[in-house]
C-alpha cells in the first residue's frame, strides 16, 4: 500500500515536471512568440498611443503663438498644485487692457498625470506629450515654464 | 510636559515569551518599497503561535488628503490605494458622487465601465497567480501571467492613457471616447486569454508541488470568514456568497449572465481555483458586452464645479480583492466633509493570525499569498 503509493507520488511528480518542460521546450524552438523586448533597445520601434500622458506641453504655432488666456481653470483643477499662472495685462495700441499670461509654471515633480488640467482647458491650450524619460540630475530642470519666449496669445482665442 | 507613551515594539507588543518560543520579523525589506507589510511572529520551534501585522508603513493618509480636495479631484487618489484595481476604485468614487448629484450615467458609460473593471479584474488576477507562484519558488508562471496582462495594459494605455494609475472614470462617465482600435483589440486578448490559460493550468494548477503546498493550508472557515469580514476571493473560497456585483448590482451588472464562483474547501487551492474561475467569468461578462456598447455619450453632462447636497453617502463595489466601500460625508460644499474607505485588504489581512496559527511556517507564504494583499489598500 505505501509502496503503490510512493510509487504513484513519484509519477505524479515526474509528469508535472515533464508537461512544465514540454512548455519551455516549446518556447525554446518558437522564438518568434517570444514578445519580450529589451527596453533601451527597442527605442526605435517603441510607439506610444496618443493618449498616453507624459507630461504636459503647451502648443504653440508657427508664429510663436499658444491659446492660453489664462483664466487659470487648470491651476483649480489640479489636485497638486502642479500648474501656477502668473498674468499680466497686456496694453493695446488703442490703450485697451488684456490678461494675458507671464509664466506658465509646471512643477513636473508634482505632476501625478490624472489629466485633470487637459480635461478643464476651455481653449485646449495644453496637452499631453508622450515623452517618459523623465530623469534629470538636477531637481530643478523638472520645474519647467510652458510658454515659449516672447509667445503672444493666438489672435480669435477667447 | 510631554506624556510618556509606549512605542510599540517587536518586544514590547508581545505576550511574555514561553520557554522555547522564538520572536521573528518577516519585512519590511525597505522602507520605500511599494509594499511594506511587517509581521512579527511567535515560534515555538516551526509552528506558529502567533501574527502581529504591523500596518502603516505607507500610509499616506489618503482619507484626510481627500477632504481637501474637490469632487472631481479626489478620485485620482484611489487608484494609488489598491493599485491593481485602479479603475474599480475609482468607479466606486465616481458613483459615490454620482448618488449625491442624482446623476444618471448614460448607457454607453455604464457598459464602458463594466468592460474597463474586468479586465482590470483579469490583469489582478493575472498578476496575483504570477506573484503568488513566486512567493512559492516557481518563477516561470510570473512571466506567463505577465504575457496576457501586458496586452490588457495596452489597450488601457490606448484608451485611457495610462497603465496603472489611469483616472478613467469621471462623475458622469467616464473620461474620453473607447479608441476606435479598442474592440478588435479585446476581441483579440479574449481568443488570446482563452488559447493561453491552459499555460497556466499545465505550469501550476496541475503541478504537483504547488498542490502539495496549497491544498489543505491555512483554512478558513465559511463562519471565520464572515466575522473577520473577508470579502471577494477569499471569502468565496469558504462558501460565503458575497458577491457584490450580485448581491448589490450597480453599473449594468444586474443585466448580465455570470455565475457568482464559489468554493467551500476554504483553502489556499481554493481560493487559487475561485480566481482562475472569476478570470473566465470576466471574460464571459466582456464577451457578452463587446459586440454590444450601446451608441450615445460617454459621458453625462454636469457642471464645471460639482456641488453634493448635505447628507451621507456610501456605494460599494467589487474590487479583484473584495469589497470597497465609499462612504462620502457632505456638508454641502464643493470638497467632502469626511471620506472612509471600506478596503478589502485590511479585513483580509485580519483573519490571516487565525488562518496560519498552528501551521508552519513555511506555509505562512502559501496562505499570505493567497489572501491576495496589497499594502497600499490596507495602509491608505
Amino acid at each position: 500500500m505505501f509502496l503503490k503509493e510512493y510509487i504513484s507520488d513519484v509519477y505524479q511528480g515526474v509528469r508535472s515536471l515533464l508537461k512544465g518542460m514540454k512548455k519551455t521546450g516549446y518556447y525554446f524552438v518558437h522564438p518568434s512568440e517570444i514578445i519580450t523586448q529589451q527596453y533601451p533597445d527597442n527605442r526605435e520601434q517603441l510607439h506610444l498611443p496618443e493618449r498616453f500622458r507624459g507630461e504636459v506641453v503647451m502648443t504653440h504655432d508657427e508664429n510663436n503663438e499658444h491659446a492660453c488666456t489664462g483664466c487659470t481653470a487648470c491651476e483649480l483643477a489640479c489636485p497638486n498644485g502642479t500648474i501656477k499662472i502668473i498674468t499680466k495685462f497686456d496694453v493695446s495700441p488703442e490703450g485697451k487692457k488684456k490678461k494675458a499670461i507671464d509664466t506658465f509654471i509646471y512643477h513636473l515633480e508634482l505632476c501625478t498625470m490624472c489629466n485633470l488640467c487637459i480635461e478643464a482647458c476651455p481653449t485646449d491650450a495644453i496637452k499631453m506629450a508622450q515623452t517618459f524619460e523623465h530623469s534629470v540630475f538636477n531637481r530643478n530642470l523638472l520645474t519647467k515654464k510652458l510658454n515659449l519666449p516672447n509667445s503672444k496669445i493666438r489672435e480669435g482665442v477667447e | 510636559m510631554y506624556s510618556e507613551t509606549t512605542i510599540v515594539t517587536a518586544e514590547t507588543s508581545q505576550q511574555p515569551l514561553q520557554e522555547g518560543q522564538l520572536v521573528i520579523n518577516v519585512g519590511p525589506q525597505h522602507p520605500a518599497t511599494h509594499g511594506v507589510l511587517h509581521l512579527v511572529i511567535t515560534l515555538e520551534g516551526e509552528t506558529i503561535i502567533k501574527i502581529e501585522p504591523h500596518l502603516g508603513y505607507i500610509h499616506r493618509s489618503i482619507e484626510k488628503m481627500s477632504e481637501s480636495l474637490t469632487y472631481r479631484q479626489f478620485i485620482y487618489v484611489t487608484s494609488r490605494m489598491d493599485y491593481l484595481s485602479a479603475h474599480i476604485n475609482n468607479l466606486a468614487c465616481a458613483m459615490c458622487v454620482e448618488k449625491g448629484m442624482l446623476l444618471e450615467v448614460p448607457e454607453r458609460a455604464q457598459v464602458i465601465r463594466v468592460i474597463m473593471s474586468e479586465l482590470t479584474r483579469i490583469a489582478s488576477h493575472e498578476l496575483w497567480i504570477g506573484a503568488m507562484a513566486m512567493d512559492l519558488g516557481a518563477f516561470t508562471p510570473f512571466f506567463y501571467t505577465f504575457r496576457e496582462r501586458e496586452t490588457i495594459n495596452d489597450i488601457m494605455e490606448q484608451t485611457c492613457g495610462a497603465r496603472l494609475t489611469m483616472n478613467y472614470m469621471v462623475p458622469g462617465g467616464v473620461m474620453y471616447d473607447l479608441h476606435p482600435e479598442f474592440v478588435a483589440r479585446v476581441k483579440s486578448f479574449v481568443v488570446q486569454f482563452k488559447s493561453k490559460v491552459s499555460e497556466l493550468e499545465d505550469l501550476v494548477t496541475d503541478n504537483i508541488i504547488f498542490r502539495n503546498r496549497t491544498v489543505g493550508v491555512g483554512v478558513l472557515s465559511k463562519a471565520d470568514a464572515i466575522s473577520y469580514g473577508c470579502t471577494g476571493p477569499v471569502a468565496r473560497a469558504s462558501g460565503v456568497d458575497g458577491d457584490i456585483r450580485k448581491r448589490f448590482p450597480y453599473s449594468g451588472y444586474e443585466k448580465l449572465q455570470f455565475e457568482q464562483c464559489i468554493d467551500t474547501a476554504g483553502d489556499s487551492f481554493a481560493r487559487y481555483i475561485v480566481r482562475i474561475r472569476e478570470m473566465y467569468q470576466s471574460i464571459h461578462i466582456i464577451e457578452q458586452l463587446i459586440d454590444a456598447i450601446p451608441e450615445g455619450d460617454f459621458q453625462a453632462k454636469t457642471k464645471a464645479v460639482i456641488k453634493l447636497p448635505k447628507g451621507e453617502f456610501y456605494t460599494r463595489v467589487e474590487t479583484a480583492r473584495g469589497e470597497l466601500g465609499v462612504y462620502i460625508v457632505s456638508e454641502g460644499g464643493t470638497t467632502p466633509y469626511r471620506i472612509k474607505y471600506r478596503s478589502p485588504g485590511f479585513s483580509n489581512l485580519s483573519a490571516l493570525n487565525h488562518m496560519a496559527s498552528g501551521s508552519k511556517i513555511g506555509d505562512l507564504m502559501a496562505t499570505m499569498g493567497t489572501l491576495d494583499l496589497v499594502i497600499p489598500d490596507i495602509d491608505r
